[in-house]
């Protein structure tokens, strides 16, 4: 078979056991294709387990800039035997594998289109270390250090990853460096290096992408970091993958930033609760008194925190609550991906309840958005649910660097303080709709001696906040808090809108993670003179030009991770076009990220185009 | 209940040292029935609060739901409040007070609320040692819902209908030692002599403060055979008085060290205590734990302050949070601007 060829655009994929240091190795791989200049976009695919179950890294060059999946491995490293043959069918026909060849290999499995290049990376760990640990470790630097001169990687680059990891523990940089040296080595006189797949640095600007001075960095990060941009001071929370990530770094940055250097007391206190009711409880105490406070959880979290959501809603307190959504129902696959509780989130709670949702799909996003959701949540006094994931949390995405307007200032929303409640000479009314926009005006505990005080309370209330089973007043203040949520809809990102460059009554439909393989989808479907305008939406309630949209379309693509179709269904129930006919479901539910090529397939299918390549159905077999 | 309140007060009424008549230290008309202990104790709050001369405005109320959780209408109109939704007062008010913490907490909960859905998170608070007072209007049955036993519904307590109830009781103040509370009193509605003494203590302490009061239900738990009847309880009571000196008031009338123990509290008012014996220590655990459960098995309830760490660290403590409250941090405070992103930038190309 004709080994594959191909610059800056491939797919390679380590096979690895969990627990055996190979996530840090095969990071510092990525982050040098990334120094390069070249668009690389890591993704882990990992098991729930601390220790031995099979676990992979799957890493997308892509020269234009594509982020998303692609579909198909065109390398494999396989250093795990459990997994061997599965990983084995993965590799497209002219693809590598690489493997130990301390053991041998399992003929059963064994590929005749694959081409394979062993190296004894058991071996030369146990002739060069003596420390088992050390044995371990050292195979993932070897095989690193080997795909760089298989794959033209720039080794001074390396280096340099090595110095930067182990500052402060000076004495492992040789070591390692020994190590990526012996693969290189060995690679160097035992194959024909480069391979027909390889990188090369200083190629054309990446199309997608302006200019290459891009971050590289995780959303969970990300967002923490728009948490402390956005002065939160509390959060409170219940370890759940793949949210737990986001308090780790809220709470690092705020040990940089918030400690004060005159009393080394902190200005910010995380609160670890018993449970997710309890985390949305000390979110909804705090900020009603006053503090930007939030929490972070995933989908079984997101249940918990239900009835507390419904209450934030009919109470009106703002809360803010991150959801890293992952593999359900129940606990599903709490280490896959899925944007799957849309529903959920939507419709927290019992009786009539809406909340406001952000939806990013960029680090950068997930910094902005998180300062945005403080701001919302304040200005609307509701619940404001970021729907982020695991694949969008978890992994390191290239991203534009992070930026903040200093001249931008908080939107703490509609509050009295102690000096307007003196001034005032009308009766103060908690739930009182002075502006016409649903939204009323709210008082701190301890602003005014004697004004301002009132009962917050999930019972029905009057617009003095006076309990009160009066069906007509009730009726009213449910109809304020859906003009509240119409009022949303004047201040919640805007949808991203494409069009093509021919006209056309067919588009596509995305939002979050979906959006990065939509546009490699997008333009791949060019190429065979199929257009598609693109819709990316970012929030809910849904803008007036998503609506607009949907009216002047034939045929929508809606493309989303979950079974049911969840955005399609929330469309239909939450725009006033008559678009049932219309939006047509583009799913993937499996816990990995939808690959482009499986987005263009189902839509060649849909619009009767039989372009159905070979790499198509091989993605089909493995899909 | 009555229905209307009237509005008639003494025209000499006394203030107190912040310039405030008890009337404002009332809140709202009380829908619970006619002869409820809850109503008791929501008297026995406005007093200790207004001989405290604590300004209502610094008070956050904060309940659950039930009948109990109903109450903070009735008391402190001119306090914030927060009635929450079931068991989950705690989490409300650690989040509350971790965004503030110069305001007084007062919790207000029941038996069904705290020692069933609530279980969870009142252990918790009280492990967190928030600085509150908890107060929980125990009466062994969930009014709202028609008199179902709740799990502080001692055994072989016979229900209205006549049922005998099976299940062991869960006993607060127990519990609270067990879990880290530091001032655990019970007390009893009829007992305002005891009562509010015991609430001016809890409140002037600095941690968590639990306050198991039990608090007959007129309607579905007053009967006979019934642990938790008026009758019963005053039966059984095995009361221990409580004398609250203020910090202001200077000491004068002496005591005999040999049946009074003398409790400091943290911000320097006084606690007189009478001793029911010398062996019971209310500064150890265990020995507090000891007299509670001698007591059970001589079938009488201990009540008083039952057990008093002073030296404990609050939950603020604990988390070293500035000591100006979070709420009021600015924007100047809290956001690091764009250069410090700049160098998060510079990390991560």
């Amino acid at each position: 078979m004709q080994p594959k060829e191909s610059i800056n655009d491939f797919v390679i994929k380590f096979a690895n056991v969990n627990g055996t240091g190979s996530a840090s190795a095969n990071g510092m791989f990525a982050k040098a294709i990334f120094r390069m200049g070249i668009p690389v976009s890591p993704r882990n695919i990992f098991p729930s387990n601390i220790q031995g179950l099979p676990t992979w890294y799957e890493v997308r060059v892509s020269q234009d800039g594509y982020l998303g999946r692609r579909g198909g491995i065109d390398m494999m490293i396989s250093v795990n035997p459990q997994s061997f043959a599965k990983d084995v069918s993965e590799v497209e026909p002219g693809g590598y594998m690489l493997y130990d060849t301390t053991k041998p290999l399992d003929l059963r499995h064994v590929r005749r289109d694959v081409n394979y290049l062993g190296i004894p990376l058991t071996e030369m760990c146990l002739r060069e270390y003596t420390d088992s640990r050390q044995r371990q470790l050292f195979k993932n630097v070897i095989y690193v250090g080997a795909l760089a001169a298989l794959l033209n990687i720039d080794f001074a680059i390396l280096k340099d990853l090595v110095r930067e990891q182990f500052k402060g523990k000076e004495k492992l940089i040789t070591p390692n460096i020994h190590a990526l040296e012996l693969g290189h080595q060995y690679a160097s006189t035992h194959f024909t290096c480069p391979l027909g797949i390889h990188l090369k640095a200083g190629e054309q600007t990446p199309k997608h992408i302006e200019e290459f001075d891009q971050i590289l960095m995780d959303g969970n990060t990300a967002t923490a970091l728009g948490a402390v941009y956005a002065g939160a001071t509390v959060a409170a929370w219940y370890p759940i993958t793949p949210s737990t990530s986001v308090v780790d770094a809220f709470e690092k940055y705020c040990r940089r930033l918030r400690i004060d250097p005159g009393t080394g007391k902190k200005n910010y206190a995380i609160v670890q609760a018993e449970d997710e009711l309890s985390a949305m409880g000390m979110v909804i105490g705090a900020n009603w008194n006053g503090a930007r406070a939030f929490t972070a959880t995933s989908g079984p979290g997101l249940s918990l925190m239900s009835e507390f959501l419904g209450l934030a809603y009919f109470a009106e307190v703002p809360a803010v609550l991150v959801d890293v959504q992952r593999a359900g129902p129940s606990t599903g696959m709490p280490t896959r991906t899925q944007q799957s509780d849309i529903f959920a989130a939507a419709y927290a709670s019992h009786g009539d309840t809406k909340h406001v949702l952000l939806f990013p799909a960029t680090p950068a996003e997930c910094f902005s958005m998180t300062v945005e959701a403080f701001d919302l949540a304040e200005r609307l006094q509701t619940p404001v649910i970021m729907m982020s994931d695991l694949d969008l949390g978890m992994n390191e995405w290239m991203s534009p660097p992070l930026e903040f307007d200093d001249s931008y200032r908080y939107d703490r929303g509609k509050v009295l303080t102690g000096e307007e409640l003196d001034a005032m000479t009308e009766r103060f009314g908690r739930y009182l709709d002075v502006d016409g926009d649903g939204i009323p005006y709210r008082t701190y505990p301890g602003a005014h001696p004697t004004k301002g005080a009132y009962f917050t309370r999930g019972s029905s209330r009057d617009e003095y906040a006076a309990y009160t089973e009066d069906g007509d007043v009730y009726v009213r203040n449910m109809d304020r808090l859906l003009q509240k949520f119409e009022t949303a809809k004047s201040l919640v990102p805007e949808a991203k809108i494409k069009m093509a460059e021919a006209p056309t009554k067919e588009a596509l439909l995305f939002f979050g993670t979906t959006a990065s393989p939509a546009y490699e989808a997008l333009e791949m479907l060019e190429k065979e003179n199929i257009h598609l305008d693109t819709l990316r939406l970012r929030s809910f309630p849904f803008t007036q030009e998503v609506e607009d949209f949907i009216e002047a379309h034939d045929r929508i693509f809606v493309i989303e991770q979950n079974r049911d179709g969840q955005m399609r269904r929330l469309l239909l129930n939450e725009t006033n076009v008559e678009a049932n006919a219309k939006l047509v479901s583009v799913v993937e539910y499996d816990g990995l990220p939808v690959t482009a090529r499986k987005i263009a397939t189902v839509i060649r299918g849909h619009l009767g185009v039989s372009n159905v390549t070979s790499l198509v159905s091989k993605e089909k077999e493995t899909a | 209940m009555t229905y209307a309140k009237p509005a008639f007060r003494h025209p000499e009424s006394k203030t107190n040292e912040v310039g405030c008549t008890r009337r404002d230290y009332e809140g709202g008309l009380s829908t619970l029935c006619a002869g409820c202990g809850h109503d008791s104790i929501s008297a026995a709050i406005i007093d200790a609060c207004f001989e405290l001369s604590i300004e209502p405005h610094q008070v956050a109320k904060l309940s659950g739901i039930g009948c109990s959780s109903k109450t903070p209408a009735y008391f402190l109109s001119g306090s914030h409040s927060f009635n929450s939704v079931h068991g989950r007062m705690p989490s409300v008010a650690t989040g509350a007070n971790v965004a503030n913490r110069d305001l007084i907490y007062i919790g207000v909960s029941g038996d069904g609320d705290t020692a069933s859905i609530g279980m969870g998170q009142f252990a918790h608070v009280m492990r967190r040692n928030l600085n509150m007072t908890y107060i929980v209007e125990n009466n062994g049955c969930y009014g709202l819902t028609k008199g179902q036993d709740s799990a502080t519904m001692d055994t072989d307590s016979v229900s209205k209908k006549g049922d005998i109830n099976p299940y062991m009781p869960i006993d607060l103040v127990r519990l609270g030692i067990e879990v880290g509370a530091t001032f655990v009193g019970r007390s009893f509605s009829g007992d305002k002599e005891q009562l509010v003494p015991l609430i001016k203590a809890a409140l002037s302490h600095r941690g968590f403060a639990l306050l198991d009061v039990i608090s007959p239900c007129v309607t579905f738990n007053n009967h006979q055979g019934s642990t938790k009847s008026y009758a019963n309880f005053r039966e059984h009571n095995e009361a221990m008085p409580v004398d609250f000196i203020p910090r202001r008031e200077a000491i004068t009338t002496s005591y005999d060290a040999g049946v009074v123990k003398e409790v400091c509290l943290h911000d320097g008012s006084v606690l007189r205590l009478q001793k029911v014996n010398n062996e019971y220590n209310i500064e150890d655990a265990q020995s507090a734990l000891d007299a509670i459960a001698h007591h059970t098995k001589q079938d009488r309830i201990l009540t008083g302050l039952l057990y008093i760490n002073r030296d404990s660290e609050e939950l603020h403590d604990v988390l070293q949070t500035a000591s100006k409250p979070l709420n009021t941090m600015t924007q100047r405070d809290l956001c690091p601007g764009s250069r410090f992103l700049d160098s998060i930038n510079a990390g991560l190309r």
